[in-house]
């Protein structure tokens, strides 16, 4: 997902009895769906681990925007331009409000910038694959916003209060994104020859990473279980993936596109699809730095950041120097 | 030439701007100076390529030969394109993209505002949306000049640069050529000597404001608007054609 | 290497087309009040959402302390009385 495999410090998931009365007032408020909001009492774990995820959410947002932005000055009609453009921009409304939330937790929106610039904290494996032809644009908006989807819809429902929020005006503002794409591989699948080539080289070369955004099984992680308990993370990855995989599969055979499984198939017993096995080895070593384009996506980050310094100071100079100028002048 | 084709050439001389300008504006998504302004310049892209649009529809409606928006943008080569050598420059830094944008936001501003009354009510529909666009586009172009202009050292050097380096293609905003007069005389376009005193007492007053130096009127640069491009032209058609291009008749 | 300074937060509160009181829809970062409006206006109201824009800075926000909710507000909860639902009217009255 965008944010994988969040780590919340703990060894195991507290039982009420080992909670401080802090602890279990907060537990409690939890467990009624009342929602946490910025400067009330929280364990410190919780707050960590919120920041982890939230930033790690975020960077992915602003990182996702490049392998999409590859395709803004080369969209083949002026709509599809304008309309791939307001996506992306749509990423840094979401990265913006995602910072947003995290700032409400006590960190700043440039030290977290300053972690992803370091190579210090993670962003979503999947925008370490690189964007090839047009229909990588279908295919991201299709599979990655469609998982994406999966995991932020029940967000909405988290128990931090500003995070909450953040969802809410995202998904709302995300409705149009996997739409695009299917609209995308639509034209593509039912045009010429070589559109369809394409449309089928797409997926078959985004399938799987969709897969693994989901994460790892967490059936037995105590993260997972303790992130779980606090209501920053609804379910688990294998039942999401699942989910991801039975709602798409149809899709694809509706554009006539084979999923690039030799080994799925509808399981009438489980009311599911089963899949092959997912290439975990290729998912860690993306994690790890070694995808695509893990490197020129942090270059292209730090690059923008750097050479944007000397604007920001000057806006800030300028607003200084307008201030002490309206200050002298009321004197 | 026939009223008919100056009306073609002028509208696309209106589109092409839009259509290169924002097409410029679009390289920045994803790597300005901070996310806010990701969102805001993605908006004036968005609104100068909802402006070709309809600006080239109409042109290819008025030509009559079934070419739509997409065919003209995406299926002429670069000397059948009419654009102003101005908004065909590179990026460069922060400092050149906004003086551009303010060089070109100003003038725009004051072309459609006349242009609001054309005698063709289909051009006085387009302008009077665009001018509310370009209206927010010239406000948000200038503040950048002053808070560039009037901000560190180091950005008042790189504005100084920009405002500088780009001054020889203003003039051709100004030039009216045979296009331009026969619009002028059926009371369709703008007569755009008019408009050089009001924009250049805007630059006056925002370079001042903003501690800079106007330069001195010297050589214009020209041709744009008669197809004769800088080299940077055939990079962008390169990539916004590409898809067209290599995928002739396809529908995407 | 992160900024000297970084740009304020600030809050942002967007009154829609129907006429509501302004509501706050999130946070941006800005230089000063006449950038935080513009940024607002193409962070925030991207999709018609609204006709007016306040900013105010984050940190001169006076905010109620989250610790005494039970003394500020709890006390309302037994004031039924100020609630239309308190009250039965008799059915054949109608609508009242």
């Amino acid at each position: 997902m965008y944010a994988q495999m969040v780590k919340t410090g703990v060894d195991h998931v507290q039982s009420k009895e080992e909670m401080s009365p802090e602890e279990r007032a907060f537990q409690d408020r939890v467990d009624q769906d009342i929602k946490i909001e910025p400067k009330e009492w929280m364990p410190e774990a919780y707050r960590k681990t919120l920041i982890r995820q939230i930033s790690q959410h975020a960077h992915s947002e602003i990182i996702g925007m490049q392998p999409e932005g590859n395709w803004i000055t080369r969209a083949p009609t002026l709509e599809r331009k304008a309309i791939l453009l307001a996506k992306v921009q749509d990423e840094a409304g979401h990265g913006l409000y995602l910072y947003c939330a995290a700032e409400t937790l006590g960190v700043s929106r440039d030290e977290l910038m300053g972690q992803l610039n370091s190579g210090k904290a993670k962003y979503s494996s999947i925008f370490n694959y690189p964007t090839l032809t047009w229909a990588d644009i279908g295919a991201i908006g299709w599979l990655v916003d469609g998982a994406a989807i999966m995991n932020q819809v029940p967000l909405q429902r988290c128990s931090y209060g500003p995070y909450s929020r953040a969802m809410i005006r995202i998904c709302k503002e995300e409705s149009f994104h996997q739409r695009q794409g299917y609209d995308i591989m639509t034209k593509l699948a039912r045009g010429t020859p070589e559109q369809k080539q394409m449309a089928q080289d797409a997926l078959n070369r985004w399938w799987w990473p969709s897969l693994m955004m989901f994460g790892p099984s967490d059936a037995e992680s105590v993260h997972s279980a303790q992130s779980m308990r606090w209501k920053i993370k609804i379910n688990s990855n294998d039942e999401l993936r699942q989910k991801f995989v039975d709602q798409t599969v149809p899709q694809a055979e509706y554009l006539g596109l084979t999923v690039p499984d030799p080994d799925l198939k509808w399981n009438a017993e489980r009311g599911h699809y089963d899949f092959g096995a997912i290439s975990w080895d290729e998912f860690y070593q993306v994690i790890a730095g070694n995808g695509p384009c893990n490197r020129d996506r942090l270059r292209t980050r730090v690059k923008a950041y750097e050479e944007g310094r000397w604007v920001r100071e000057a806006a800030d100079a300028y607003a200084a120097k307008k201030a002490a100028r309206a200050k002298a002048k009321a004197a | 030439m026939s009223g008919q084709d100056a009306l073609f050439e002028y509208l696309l001389r209106l589109g092409d701007n839009a259509l290169i300008l924002g097409h410029r504006l679009s390289e920045w998504c994803g790597h300005s100076p901070a996310l806010e302004e990701d969102l805001a310049l993605s908006n004036v892209a968005l609104d100068l390529i909802g402006q070709t649009q309809l600006w080239l529809n109409l042109a290819g409606e008025v030509e009559g030969k079934g070419r739509d928006a997409d065919k003209l943008a995406y299926l002429r080569d670069a000397r059948d394109f009419r654009n102003l050598l101005l908004v065909e420059q590179p990026n460069g830094d922060f400092a050149a993209t906004m003086a551009r944008q303010f060089y070109f936001d100003a003038w725009h501003y004051l072309l459609l505002r006349e242009l609001t009354g054309s005698k063709d009510g289909r051009i006085g529909e387009i302008a009077a949306k665009g001018l509310k666009e370009v209206t927010y586009h010239l406000e948000r172009s200038r503040d950048w000049i002053l808070r560039l202009g009037d901000g560190t050292e180091e950005s008042h050097r790189r504005m100084q640069a920009a405002i500088d380096d780009l001054w020889m293609y203003t003039g051709e905003m100004f030039e009216s050529d045979e296009v331009e007069q026969a619009m002028m005389r059926e009371g369709i376009g703008a007569d755009l000597s008019s408009l050089h005193e009001p924009w250049l007492g805007l630059m006056r007053a925002t370079t001042d404001e903003a501690t800079l130096t106007l330069p001195q009127p010297g050589w214009a640069q020209r041709g744009g608007k008669r197809g004769m491009h800088s080299e940077h032209l055939g990079y962008i058609l390169a990539d916004l054609q590409f898809l067209q291009r290599a995928y002739p008749n396809a529908v995407w | 290497m992160t900024d000297k300074k970084e740009w304020p937060l600030w809050e942002v509160f967007i009154r829609s087309q129907h006429g509501l009181a302004h509501r706050h829809v999130g946070s941006l970062h800005a230089p000063d009040a006449e950038m935080a409006i513009k940024n607002a206006r193409d962070v925030y109201t991207r999709r018609n959402e609204g006709v007016s824009i306040w900013v105010v800075r984050a940190s001169d926000i006076a905010a109620s302390s989250p610790g005494e909710k039970g003394p500020l507000f709890d006390p309302a909860n037994s004031k039924v009385y100020r609630h239309p639902t308190f009250y039965e009217i008799p059915e054949e009255l109608g609508h009242m």
